[in-house]
């Protein structure tokens, strides 16, 4: 045995998962087959949301929103955060009246986070707004980060607490060995009693070698960002009907996302964009904030992310052997979620439950019990 | 989207003009995009407008680009200026932008010959407004008649500085001096290759002639200059130096500098094209074969942006690329694209004969790559210094990717264009790592600027103008 837990992906969900199990004293190894925040969690849109979440999703995402606010406790870093709000705008009273009837829902869980503002309200909010607006729905608390940032600020803090990084370690098998589990890559094996499966969006080939068939389909949300504007804005703009997320970012640049997919190759582990489908994205930009139209686009990319069939992750133990716990198809809403997700890893291990409401999220929704490989 | 064309070539400078003249004049139906309003490329720069007392003073290297621009602009082939490409996938897409309009076209070949550009050597004070690039400074000249007014200082190292000097002095700027950054010690070392180099003698007896020139006007080639600094408040003031020992110190108002050429490798990065660390010029080139195929299927790159060769070189791997794209598009058969190639392989192979002898000349000692001092700006568009990009590295970044996300250093709007190279020099000299096992940044369309309005509009389809 080589450690208590041995965690598969170097990303967020890991890294959280890695500190808050070292803040409990267990000793904890990262198996990274890259670098740490080389996919989703170093490139993502650094959206911190809870507006328009699932209902399954709203308690682990309030319980996030609360680690966020005083991130620095946790990481040591602000990670740079700015909680300046996200607005979701109705173009038109169709829109408002979906958003209104979404405020209610919310309201009839019991949170009251998302409120609806009128006209004049979001003008005051979001002044450079094409004028066609007619409300919005809006989390005050709601904001924004630097993803690498806060990855490398996770990541030092797990250090600094004993986690060890294994980076340039790809986990091609593992093997059940006495009570632990065998973790083997190229460069060496390491075995512990529990494993994490953190691997993004090659959670898929994780859970076939643990006897577990999963479908996790792969997606490439793309990305762009333009040069320093001065500032204009400070909430996060999103539309009723429109894939779209708009946010200026404390430097003055303005990072636009729209969950546009890009062509991606798994076995280069590649993305390739899709100017045309990009363009969309840039289309309701202007549509929104005319006075962007003649910005540069400094740099367009995207990020391989993990999408499950609901759109929902799975954060759970192990359906069939012991010692096995997942946490991953955040379907490009991770981001947010990842404090919360390590901590309730970090009970699930040590405490053998939660305290937060993880059923919806269990990983046996997804499996054909007559399918699985488990003994 | 409308049918693809047959052959895109990127590039009219010496490289894709030969590329296109050969394959339209075998039939191929070809389309020549290149963001300058001219065909020339770099070296022919402003050529079409030069009257014959320009042409003189630029010498009789920028007098021959005459014949092969009129041969391009009479071939067949579908030439678009102003046409700037902004992405190239590996599936022969690429983005372009004409008019302030995009749009998507497609290409069952490319022909990459993007050329090269002047390496960017980060040192004290090279910020400073008065300090700037002689190839830009070159350019300047060849299309807009501008020449400095006042003394100039030409630093660095490479074969276009004693060019610079001497086209300068035929155009009656004052030349303070010219300081050759290069150890003494690289003479030997080129010596040993100096036998071969004879066989393309006649580049030899060029550069002595230029330099005879220069000395009779009496200007200054100082050799074996170290420790280049540009010193001034708000801008250039003077220029200071060591050499045999001393410190020196010239006052002026313009600093040019120039350390060699690198190939463009933005448009093969994009395109998913296999690089390599090409070690006698010091920077990645991308892989090609002998007909300058690369390592993905339908894209070739020929000239200066597949390895540093010259313009005459340029020319005859042009003329190879266009050969196979015949062939690959099946307009000849192998035999033939064979028979057609002896004269341009062999001609080609020639000429590269003086380059071991120039490269080994004019190589850089590591500490003008990665000894870059801890206060010096490496990046300027997000004002990052040598010393920020160590730190990362100390903080357990130990990837220039890395570096970049943790620093914003080559995020600005030049997309890392200029640092891209120190800062993989300087990571990997932190990680004691030789700098071909260090990736460098991944590169991020658009490669030129593109805006949102523009993105906005894109079209796909390939009536272009
Ligand atoms: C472009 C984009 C924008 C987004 N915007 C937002 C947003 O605004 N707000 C938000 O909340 N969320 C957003 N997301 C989603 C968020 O980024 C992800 O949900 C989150 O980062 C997932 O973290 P992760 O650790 O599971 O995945 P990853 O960061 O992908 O980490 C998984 C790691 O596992 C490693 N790995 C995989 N297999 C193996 C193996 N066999 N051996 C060793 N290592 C392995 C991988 O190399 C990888 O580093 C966005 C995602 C993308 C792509
Ligand atoms: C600044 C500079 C000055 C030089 N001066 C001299 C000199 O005086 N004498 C000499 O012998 N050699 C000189 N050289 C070297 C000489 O230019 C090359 O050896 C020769 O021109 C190489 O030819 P090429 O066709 O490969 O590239 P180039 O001549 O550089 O032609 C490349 C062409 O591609 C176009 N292009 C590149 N990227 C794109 C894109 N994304 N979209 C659209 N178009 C694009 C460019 O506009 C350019 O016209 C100089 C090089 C540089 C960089």
């Amino acid at each position: 045995m080589n450690a208590d837990v041995v965690i598969v992906g170097g990303g967020l969900m890991g890294s959280s998962a890695a500190l808050h199990l070292a803040m409990r004293g267990q000793r904890v190894i990262v198996m990274e087959k890259d670098s740490p925040g080389r996919h989703a969690s170093g490139v993502n849109a650094g959206g911190l949301r809870q507006l328009n979440r699932h209902p399954a999703e709203i308690p682990l995402a309030a319980a996030a929103a609360r680690l966020w606010r005083d991130i620095q406790s946790l990481v040591d870093s602000d990670c740079d955060v700015k909680l300046s709000g996200q607005v979701r705008v109705a173009e038109n009273e169709a829109d408002m009246r979906l958003l209104e009837e979404r405020a209610a829902q919310v309201r009839a869980l019991g949170y009251e986070h998302e409120i609806i503002i009128d006209r004049e309200q979001l003008y005051r909010l979001v002044p450079r707004l094409a004028p066609h607006c007619v409300g919005a729905l809006y989390t005050r608390d709601d904001g924004f980060a630097r993803p690498f940032h806060a990855l490398t600020a996770f990541r030092h803090k797990a250090e600094s607490l004993g986690v060890q990084y294994r980076t340039g370690s790809r986990v091609h098998e593992v093997a059940r060995q006495g009570e632990d589990w065998q973790v083997v890559t190229d460069r060496g094996c390491v075995s512990a009693p529990v494993l994490v499966n953190c691997s993004g969006a090659w959670s898929q080939a994780l859970c076939s070698m643990l006897g577990e068939p999963v479908t996790v389909n792969t997606g490439a949300p793309m990305m762009m960002v333009t040069e320093r504007l001065p500032h204009f804005l400070d909430p996060v703009v999103g539309a009723a009907s429109r894939k779209l997320s708009f946010k200026q970012m404390q430097n003055g640049t303005v990072l636009i996302g729209g969950a546009h997919l890009a062509n991606y190759d798994m076995k280069s582990e590649t993305t390739a964009i899709d100017f045309i489908k990009l363009s969309e994205s840039a289309r309701s930009a202007v549509e929104l904030f005319p006075h962007v139209r003649d910005a540069h686009i400094v740099r367009t990319w995207a990020g391989l992310e993990a999408f499950t069939p609901d759109h929902l992750p799975v954060i759970s133990p192990g359906s069939c052997a012991t010692g096995v716990f997942h946490a991953f198809g955040f379907s490009a809403h991770g981001f947010q979620l990842s404090p919360i997700v390590g901590l309730i890893l970090s009970e699930l291990i040590i405490d053998g439950k939660s305290e937060l409401p993880i059923g919806p999220f269990s990983i046996k929704r997804f499996l054909d019990e007559t399918a699985t490989g488990c003994a | 989207m409308n049918a693809p064309r047959e052959l895109v070539i990127i590039g009219a400078g010496p490289a894709g003009m030969a590329a296109a003249s050969t394959a339209a004049g075998l039939g191929v139906d070809t389309l020549v995009l290149d963001q300058q309003p001219a065909p020339g490329g770099q070296i022919f720069r402003g050529i079409g407008q030069a009257g014959p007392a320009h042409l003189e003073l630029l010498g009789s290297d920028y007098q021959a680009g005459t014949e092969r621009v009129a041969s391009f602009v009479h071939s067949s082939a579908d030439y678009q200026p102003d046409t700037a490409v902004w992405s190239l996938g590996a599936d022969g897409e690429l983005g372009i932008l004409q008019r302030g309009e995009a749009r998507m076209i497609s290409a069952r070949r490319v022909v990459i010959a993007g050329g090269a550009m002047e390496r960017p050597i980060p040192f004290p004070g090279w910020t400073l407004p008065g300090v700037m690039n002689a190839g830009g400074a070159q350019v300047l000249m060849k299309s807009s008649r501008l020449v400095p007014l006042d003394g100039v200082v030409i630093a660095g190292s490479g074969p276009l500085l004693i060019l610079l000097a001497w086209q300068y002095m035929r155009a009656g700027v004052a030349v303070q001096a010219v300081l050759e950054l290069a150890p003494r010690k690289n003479l030997w070392r080129a010596g040993l290759r100096l036998p071969a180099a004879l066989r393309a003698g006649h580049y030899l007896t060029r550069g002595l002639g230029y330099l005879l020139a220069l000395r009779r006007a009496g200007i200054r080639v100082t050799y074996g200059v170290s420790d280049l600094k540009a010193v001034g408040n708000d801008r250039l003031e003077a220029v200071t130096f060591r050499t045999g020992g001393r410190e020196q110190s010239l006052e002026t108002g313009n600093l040019l500098v120039h350390f060699g050429l690198v190939p463009g490798i933005q448009l093969t990065e994009a395109a998913g094209c296999r690089h390599q660390w090409n070690d006698g010029q010091q920077c990645w080139r991308p892989q090609t074969d002998a007909w300058g195929n690369s390592s993905v299927d339908g894209i070739a790159v020929v000239g200066d942006g597949a390895a540093i060769g010259g313009a005459v070189a340029a020319v005859h791997a042009g003329c190879l690329a266009g050969l196979e794209a015949a062939r690959a598009l099946e307009h000849i058969d192998a035999a033939e694209r064979d028979r057609l190639a002896v004269n341009d392989r062999q001609w080609l192979q020639n000429d590269l004969r003086i380059r071991p002898f120039l490269e080994s000349l004019h190589r850089l000692p590591e500490t003008l790559l990665s000894g870059t001092a801890d206060d010096t700006l490496v990046c300027r568009c997000e004002e990052i210094t040598a010393g920020e990009v160590r730190a990362a590295v100390r903080a357990g970044h130990r990837d220039p990717n890395q570096v970049k996300f943790i620093t914003r250093c080559g995020m600005g709007p030049c997309q890392g264009r200029q640092c891209g190279q120190a800062v993989a020099n300087i990571v990997a000299a932190a990680c004691d790592r030789p700098v071909s096992e260090v990736v460098p940044f991944r590169v991020r369309p658009p490669l030129r600027p593109v805006s949102i309005g523009e993105l906005s509009m894109l079209e796909s389809g390939n009536n272009t103008a």
